[in-house]
Order: structure tokens, then sequence, then C-alpha cells
């Protein structure tokens, strides 16, 4: 038995603690907005934030997030109006989408980082996130105004 | 090597236990009692029992992984063969239940258990004898008022003739000093603090004191650093290869929250040290820790090294960006940059900078291939985050590829050698018991 929280909802699971935490958020939990890509920790798509810090979830055993805060997708902003979601919709950054749910936990976690991120910043953090439809530059300019986005609404409250 | 063991392990203790016993005779039985009843402890003595207890990390030899706290049968893999730790709840027929204070007094303070019978010396009495006894006392209280859980002793893996415990006094002839904890009249009292509690309980040696071939910690090596239960604990003398020394606020940050922002974070068996043990401590007897372990290496001594440690570290950080023509590179930035990379500062200490990490510059690769296999825990290095455990998807030439990688663009050291089966006998061990 291994607890931890999901979006803020305690979770208890009883599976074996080798379990990729991928499975248990979409299975067990039933939250399928975090996808499975390549298994192997090297394309990003299961990316959710583990003590709000970007995490690979395929690779990640269920046994070292016990007792850790997860958050998906699903639970970044109640109305899925977090402002990285809000510039995502503007700049209608997907294509496909399938890769998408990793990008926006991962740029989520480079903006608490890199407030003003440079260009080289972006490319380091977001290096581990595929993309087959090649959305790279629509990610980069979503990541710049989200960043804008956030400042602002710093400045003023 | 083998071979040398071999003989040494069936000669030497051989001879040794006949002088010995002959010399010391048997250690007599002290008469059992019935188990005090748990109300007859002071709270107070209780209390600061459970602290020393947390200190001395005895849950974390005697619990095994899905055991009762403290009733002992975690299995302690050393060069000589398994020993699996023993159960010290009150339970009368399998704990300690029947050991009067005496009984407890002499096996911390001579290792001998209350029947007589020799103790092996990786229950760390060499580091207990030290202890005061007021502070034994307060141990007693407080194992002695846990709840007793019937775990009887597994049967230790030692081939013969080191399954004889009579011969561990033949053993204590050559490398036990038993004795009180003597303060240095050349330190001043926080000092002296800090050293009985890093001695005499924390038994820092134990773990980071190398061993001769008979298992003792080697006097005149006193923390040179040495391979332990999978993983190596580094030295903690000025040989320590860190480029960034070990300063008082580094140690301060690294023993009092598990997390240094120019060394990384406590992993492996150092993570219930810092996690559990140390946070128990009073706020000036983990400061007067930080104060002896800083004279060990004198790092304060070395602060100037600093800040070009830094400058050099974040030029090493760019070199892998964009780098899409080294397969290496590629490797490296797609699976440890999104969390490794750091632009301008290395302020943040949850994004740990690989160039300034401990377990690159080690000659031993044990560390770094352990935490790429298998991740870093939300109770391990910094509280509430995690490591995935890459091992889970790459192959040891994978792992073995970015442990080679980092080595090559952060440090001057030259390649590990070997990696690739080090990684495949780390993996072979599995991610262990503690």
């Amino acid at each position: 038995m291994i607890s931890f929280r999901v979006n803020g909802r305690s979770v208890t699971v009883q599976a074996d603690g080798d379990t990729p935490l991928l499975w248990i958020v979409r299975d067990e939990v039933g939250l399928t907005g975090t996808k499975f890509g390549c298994g192997i920790g090297m394309c990003g798509a299961c990316t959710v934030l583990v003590g709000g810090r970007a995490t690979r979830s395929c690779i990640t055993p269920l046994r070292i997030v016990a007792d850790a805060d997860v958050t998906t997708i699903e639970g970044l902003d109640p109305a899925g109006r977090h402002p990285v979601q809000r510039a995502w919709i503007q700049l209608q950054v997907p294509q496909c989408g399938y890769c998408q749910s990793g990008q926006i936990m991962q740029a989520v976690a480079l903006l608490n980082d890199f407030p003003d991120p440079s260009d080289e910043d972006i490319d380091a953090v977001m290096a581990g996130n595929l993309c087959r439809c090649m959305t790279y530059r629509r990610i980069r300019a979503a990541i710049k105004q989200a960043a804008a986005e956030i400042k602002g609404a710093g400045n003023h409250g | 090597m083998v071979l040398k063991r071999i003989i040494i392990g069936l000669v030497a203790p051989v001879v040794l236990g006949v002088v010995a016993i002959t010399a010391l005779a048997w250690s007599l039985a002290i008469a059992p009692i019935h188990r005090p009843f748990p109300g007859s402890f002071a709270p107070a003595d209780v209390a600061r029992g459970a602290i020393l207890a947390a200190v001395g990390n005895c849950a974390t030899c005697h619990t095994s992984r899905h055991g009762a706290p403290l009733a002992g049968g975690l299995a302690i893999r050393t060069s000589f063969g398994i020993i699996y730790s023993t159960n010290i709840t009150p339970d009368p027929a399998t704990g300690i239940g029947t050991w009067s204070v005496s009984a407890f007094r002499r096996a911390m303070h001579r290792g001998i258990a209350r029947d007589g019978s020799q103790l092996y010396p990786a229950f760390p009495y060499d580091h207990f004898t030290l202890l005061s006894d007021a502070d034994v006392y307060a141990l007693y209280a407080y194992l002695m008022t846990r709840p007793p859980v019937d775990a009887p002793a597994k049967v230790d893996g030692l081939p013969f003739p080191l399954d004889i415990r009579a011969l561990q006094a033949g053993w204590k002839l050559l490398y036990f000093h038993a004795g009180r904890f003597q303060p240095s009249t050349e330190h001043d009292a926080e000092w002296n603090r800090g050293a009985y509690l890093a001695e005499a309980l924390g038994h820092c040696g134990a773990c980071h004191t190398p061993r001769n071939a008979l298992g003792a910690e080697k006097r005149g090596h006193a923390y040179a650093g040495a391979a332990i239960d999978g993983w190596f604990a580094p030295p903690l003398t000025a040989a320590n290869p860190s480029p960034v020394p070990w300063t008082t606020a580094e140690l301060d940050a690294y023993l009092g929250s598990g997390l240094s922002p120019l060394h990384g974070s406590a992993d492996g068996p150092m993570a219930s040290v810092v996690h559990q043990g140390l946070p128990k401590l009073s706020r000036a007897d983990l400061q007067a820790i930080v104060v002896y372990v800083e004279t060990l290496g004198d790092g304060d001594s070395r602060a100037a090294a600093t800040a070009p440690a830094i400058a050099k570290a974040l030029a090493a950080d760019r070199v892998d960006v964009g780098a899409t023509d080294d397969a290496d590179a590629r490797l490296y930035t797609a699976a440890c940059a999104s969390c490794h990379y750091n632009a301008r500062t290395v302020s943040n200490p949850d994004r740990p900078d690989l160039a300034l990490n401990s377990a690159l510059y080690l000659e031993d690769p044990t560390n770094l291939i352990q935490v790429i296999l298998y991740g870093v825990s939300a109770h391990e290095g910094a509280r509430g985050i995690v490591m995935p455990a890459f091992g889970a998807g790459f192959s040891n030439a994978d792992v073995a590829r970015i442990a080679a990688y980092l080595r090559r663009t952060r440090t001057n050291l030259g390649p590990w050698p070997d990696l690739e089966n080090k990684v495949s006998a780390i993996r072979a061990r599995g991610p262990g018991e503690t």
C-alpha cells in the first residue's frame, strides 16, 4: 500500500512498487490527460509535476513517490486557465496534440525556475519534450507569452 | 586477492581466537530480568533516548524493509558474508526484553550480548563505547518502552570459522579500545560536543572510514572515504574531490536539510541520517556537528575556490545546448538537462548542478550509477521531489554513456574504467533494502 496525493487528493494504491507512476495516474486514478509516449523517459509526453518539479512519470516507480504531491495536466488549474494553458490556446500551439500536456507541464516547471527564459534556457529545458508535429516554434512563442503574462500579473498584483 | 582473503579469513581468526580465548576466558552471562514495566522509566529519559536513537540510526539497521521498527532482520552485506541485524525491541524471547541495564551497557560499551556471546563489529560498539553512561541509559529507556515484537534472529550467512562468535574476542584484542569519549583540550566545548555526537553516537566513521582486511576501521585513515552497502561514502577530509570545498555553510545546508546547493543531495544510506536522525537534534547540537565535521576537511580555509568552481560549472551547462551532432550530448539533454541545466546562477538547489556534484568527482562511479538507475525518492535527497529511475528505460550502455559524458565534460579527471560492467553489477544487485 503506497499513498501519495494527485492534484491535492489523497490516493492509496495496492500495486507493486516498481509500477510506473504513469500507469497509476491513468489506470488507477483515471486521469488520462497524461500520455504514454516512449516509455523510457526520452520524449516527455508523460511529464507530470512531483513536488512542483517536472518528472517523467513513465520511468518513475510508484515506490519513490510515496507521500509526494503529484500534479497532472488536469490539476494545473481548476478551469484549465493557467497562464501557460491560456497562451497555448491563444497561439493555437498544438497540431495533433498528443505531446502537448507533457509540453505544458514542462513549460510550467521551466517558468517556475526561469521566470524570464532566454531562447537558450528554453532549448535546454524543453529539449527532452519531443513533438512529432514540429510545433517547437509555437511552443517557444507561447512560453514567452506566458512568461510575460505571469510577470505582468506579478507586477499588478 | 581472493586467495589472500580466504587465507586471512581462515587462519588468522583461528590463531587469534585461540590466543584471545585463553587470555580473556569467557565473558559471563548477565542474569536475565523480567521485562521492566514501561512506566518505570522517566518520560524525560525516554524522550532523550528517542533523539539519541534517531541520531544513532538504530532503526536504519535494526529494521528490515517490510518489518516492524527495531525488530531486526535487515541483511547487512559485509565482505565476509551476510549478517542479519537483530531484534532490539523488548520482546523477552526474541528481543532484548530480558536485558538489564548493565547487560545493555556491556553490549554498547564492550560488544558482548547478555548471554556472554561476542557481538560482531557490524554493530558499531567500537563507536558506542564512547557513549556516556547517561546516554546509554536513555537509549535503554527508549528501547525498553517500544512495543515488543516477536521476531526471531535470522541465521547469519558467515562461513566457518567466522561464524564462531568467540573468535571475535581476538578481533577485539587487536582493534577494539573500550572507553568513554575524552574531550580534546585543544578545542572548545562546541567542537567537543560535535565530536562526541559524530564519533560516539552518529558513528560517521563506520561508513566514511575505510576498513582493513579484518573489517576494522583503519587508524590513520579516518574519514578517507569507503565503499559501503552498494554506495561510496565520500571522504570527509581535505581529500574530498568535490570542486567546491565543504564549508560551514555547505555542511549546514547538507546536514540540516539533506540538500546542499553546491554539492548535491543526500541519498543512499545517508538519506536516513539527514532526514530521520539529524532533524531530531537541537539546533545547537546540529551546529556542533557541523563545526566538528568542517574541521575534518578544513573547508572554510579553501572557501575562495567556490566562485571559480561555480563559474566553470555554469560554462559547462552551456556546452550541451544544441549540440546535436554529439550523440552523448543528445542523450544528456533529452534525459537530464530539463532538471539539471542552470543558466546564470546555481542559486536553486532543486536544480542540482552536475558539474558541482560530488558523485562526478569520486574515483568510484557507484553513487552516480545508483542514482541514474534507481532514482531518488521523495524521502531521500530534497524532500518531496524525486528523480525518476532511468534504469527502467536505459540499457547499461546508455547509463555508462551518460556517466562517461558527464565525467568528460564536467571534470578534469580521467575516465572511469569499465563503466558498463560496473553498471551491470549495480543493476544486478537491485535497489537494495534501505
